[in-house]
């Protein structure tokens, strides 16, 4: 017996099934019942119940990519802030083997550098290297802040979601298992993709996010709608680990070709394509507000 | 210690270096504020003030007690201000930080030296009896511009607070049950307070721009424009022309934010 | 005694009427806020955080620490602020309270912060405070078995009665708040104050439960309503 869909919204201690189904993360056993342990979306696969987090803290797996600020200098070793309730060490052999260097030579307190974590201990306590292309320190740029559980859906199915930004903001993005991502760009579309960001986290777990976010970029970008709606895949929602290794691979890339043609940049010419949209709406909507209090409204009042 | 990363810094400084500001604003413009008042039942006067995500709750409670001796016949103000741990990851539990201690007397100073409260009218009987105003503030969410957010709850509180009549009847001090006047008010005020990065001067930070800010100025205007509270803190000093420039700018913007009250 | 009014209106197994509101703050991880008659009471949580205080870690398994206070103009005489016994004993309790449901075993070392701040109290304020701590502990993301609740029943005038308000707390004869995971029934939090026979005990006991199980239909109300689409 099963008391739940797919996709449905579940709380802590919410009774998901019965037995004969399979307990998988987010999910325990108690008295022949699966429960939900957690706030979120129930991914039902094989049997195999998980509830996939709507909110929840990173912890340092090995493997994941991750971005992360140098908070200390000290013998022989970084102590890095990665966004997590345990804080990492980047050893100095990891940067440069067995040279002596003077270590805030190379990276200083309040850096943020794209790394790997190399291995957790049994502490949780993440070693942290820069093995692999692209890691390292990142100079200039923003830093966005988003539920770990939201990197999921910030990526898309293969990418589609980041892709569609990069490609109309033109900035490049990185992003980090633990939450934080990185963007450099013109100024305005650092700030617009930033809201953006935020955007998708706030309606991670809605449908159609793809076109909305679509739309939103169009409108405030060109002050237009987008010529077409892009596929909606309905899987979107699952929350699943993504594949991020490739990403400052290709940024690298991306920086390489744009300095190359340079000069031959030229503005996005989509006029034509939407001419018949531009007299549907003419509104510009370049005002997304999340990082206001909507959300925020709990009332105190004695009337 | 939260270490503000150094590219937040950078491109924070640059945007003010281009006139521009993380959420869209304007170098003098607020964040969006709402002010309730009498959100607290049990106070004689309350108000909760949000400026943007940072929220404050202030409660007023009256208490008799003797005058100070050399003010015989004038009420009694104390603020006292509680940076709760929840307003911030930062914030501890404890005893008031030296933060909260200049948080409270800064906005304290605008009230008292605005002479806004008449304090003769809390005179009860001179020399024994006079009301003192417990002013005590509650900060919950912390997301920059403490000050600004405080002084106007402060403001919003007084405006509402209702005071019991007290009267003396066979030299003994007698509450009224059901009798209260409105406490007495000639005037009002509000704080505003810029930061400086790079070299211009922002009003109401937000937590990033406050953090990456080399000082702060807070100036406390009257409705009518008189200057009467000041402070500068942070680390690095300004120049005159910041001052004067950051006087010349509160002077106007504090009638928007009285139009709040 | 079904028939009997109280002073303020309720039947003897009716609660005052009671709003819940989950992720009010923009800081905290996770945030509620209760209103339940003249109650008002706003929670933050934060974490599981790296802690600095290391004695009070654990190897296997995140820990909580709570922190009840109340405003200084939550009470009709202001409450010099600052903890006292009275709020440290309840800071302990409804730790002890939550810590059943909480499954931190992926969290070892690390620390959950509950601050639960009473900014106006009117009777029943440590159950208001447990029952706004469960919704924020969910907000927050933290895994737990059950969301728990609180609930307090009492004798007045010789009846027992349900939520007891703030009138018929220093009125009344008794007081039985507790806490309880509703699917499974199990109590996290006893206190009794007051005379009571073992009967009347009983009958109190499976009030609040009764009680319990209804504020719980409405955490779980508000929980949904913060994150449900459309």
């Amino acid at each position: 017996m099963i008391y739940v869909e797919n996709k449905d919204l579940v709380i802590p201690g919410q009774i998901l099934a019965d037995e004969e189904y399979y307990s998988g993360r987010g999910t325990f056993k108690e008295n022949g019942k699966i429960c939900s342990s957690l706030m979120g979306l129930v991914s039902l696969r094989n049997k195999k119940l998980r509830v996939i987090p709507l909110k929840s803290k990173y912890v340092p797996k090995k493997g994941d990519v991750v971005i992360g600020k140098i908070n200390d200098v000290r013998f022989s070793m970084w102590d890095v802030d990665i966004n997590s309730p345990y804080s990492g060490i980047l050893p100095a052999f990891e940067v440069f083997g067995r040279e002596k260097k003077e270590l805030n030579k190379v990276y200083d307190v309040g850096d943020v550098l794209f790394l790997r974590v190399v291995d957790v201990d049994e502490i949780k306590k993440a070693k942290l290297g820069l093995k692999g292309r692209g890691m390292g320190k990142f100079k200039g740029g923003i830093i966005v802040d988003i539920a770990p559980t939201k990197v999921p859906r910030l990526i898309g199915k293969k990418g589609s979601m980041i892709n569609m930004i990069k490609d109309k903001t033109k900035c490049k993005i990185v992003v980090g298992q633990n939450g934080l991502v990185w963007v450099r760009g013109d100024e305005d579309m650092e700030q617009l993709t930033k809201n953006i960001i935020h955007l998708i986290e706030a309606e991670a777990h809605t449908s159609g996010l793809t076109n909305k976010i679509k739309n939103k970029l169009y409108l405030a970008i060109d002050g237009e709608l987008p010529p077409e709606e892009v596929e909606e895949t309905e899987e979107e929602f699952v929350l699943e680990k993504p594949k991020l290794q490739n990403f400052k691979e290709e940024l690298e890339q991306e920086e390489k070709e744009a300095e190359e043609k340079k000069e031959k940049e030229d503005k996005p010419n989509i006029a034509e394509v939407i001419e018949e949209l531009k007299r549907k709406n003419m509104k510009k909507d370049n005002t997304l507000s999340y990082g206001d209090n909507s959300n925020n409204s709990f009332i105190l009042n004695n009337k | 210690m939260d270490i503000v990363p150094e590219i937040t810094r950078q491109s924070i400084t640059n945007l003010v270096k281009n006139d521009k500001r993380e959420d869209g604003r304007e170098l003098t413009e607020y964040r969006e504020i709402t002010i309730e008042t009498d959100v607290i039942s049990k106070a004689e006067g309350s108000a909760r003030v949000t400026l943007g995500g940072t929220q404050v709750i202030v409660g007023i409670k009256p208490q008799l007690g003797s005058p100070f001796p050399d003010t015989p016949d004038l009420g009694v103000l104390m603020t006292n201000c509680e940076m709760l741990p929840m307003a911030d990851p930062t914030f501890e539990p404890g005893p008031p930080s030296d933060d909260s201690i200049e948080l409270a007397r800064v906005v304290d100073r605008g009230i008292r030296e605005s002479e806004l409260v008449e304090l003769d009218k809390l005179c009860v009987e001179e020399g024994k009896h006079v009301w003192m105003l417990f002013i005590d503030l509650h900060i919950i969410d912390n997301c920059g511009n403490l000050f600004d957010a405080c002084e106007l709850a402060v403001m919003a509180a007084l405006k509402s607070t209702k005071l019991p009549v007290a009267s003396i009847v066979d030299e003994e001090v007698v509450i009224s049950e059901d009798e209260t006047f409105d406490l007495p008010i000639n005037n009002e005020l509000a704080l505003c307070t810029f930061v400086k990065i790079g070299d211009k001067m922002v009003i109401d930070p937000t937590l990033d721009e406050e953090r990456v800010a080399c000082a702060r100025l807070n100036v406390g205007v009257t409705k009518d424009g008189h200057i009467c509270s000041m402070q500068k803190g942070g680390k690095e000093p300004l120049t005159k022309d910041d001052i004067l420039y950051c006087v010349n700018t509160a002077v106007t913007k504090v009638k928007e934010l009285i139009e709040n009250l | 005694m079904s028939d009997m009014i109280r002073k303020d209106g309720r039947k003897y197994n009716e609660l005052r009427p009671i709003k819940i509101e989950a992720g009010v703050l923009e800081r905290a991880d996770g945030s509620a806020y209760l209103e339940v008659g003249g109650n008002k009471i706003l929670v933050a949580v934060y974490g599981p955080r790296e802690s600095y205080i290391r004695r009070l870690l654990e190897p296997n398994t995140g820990v909580i620490r709570c922190r009840y206070n109340m405003a200084p103009f939550s009470v009709d005489d202001r409450k010099r602020p600052g903890p006292d016994r009275r709020s440290s004993e309840i800071s302990k309790i409804t730790a002890d309270a939550l810590r059943p449901a909480l499954m931190l075993e992926n969290y070892p070392r690390s620390m959950i912060d509950i601050y639960i701040e009473v900014i106006e109290a009117e009777g029943g304020t440590r159950c208001a405070g447990i029952t706004a701590a469960s919704v924020a502990l969910v907000d927050a993301g933290v895994p737990m078995k059950d969301i728990v609740v609180g609930c307090a029943a009492g004798k007045v005038n010789d009846e027992i009665v349900l939520d007891l308000s703030e009138y018929e707390d220093k009125e009344g004869q008794a007081d039985v708040p507790i806490a309880m995971m509703p699917r499974t029934g199990e109590i996290t939090l006893l206190q009794s104050d007051g005379n009571l026979t073992e009967e009347e005990f009983a009958k109190a006991i499976d009030l609040a439960m009764e009680g319990c199980r209804q504020v719980s239909e409405l955490q779980k109300e508000a929980l949904m309503k913060k994150y449900a689409t459309e």
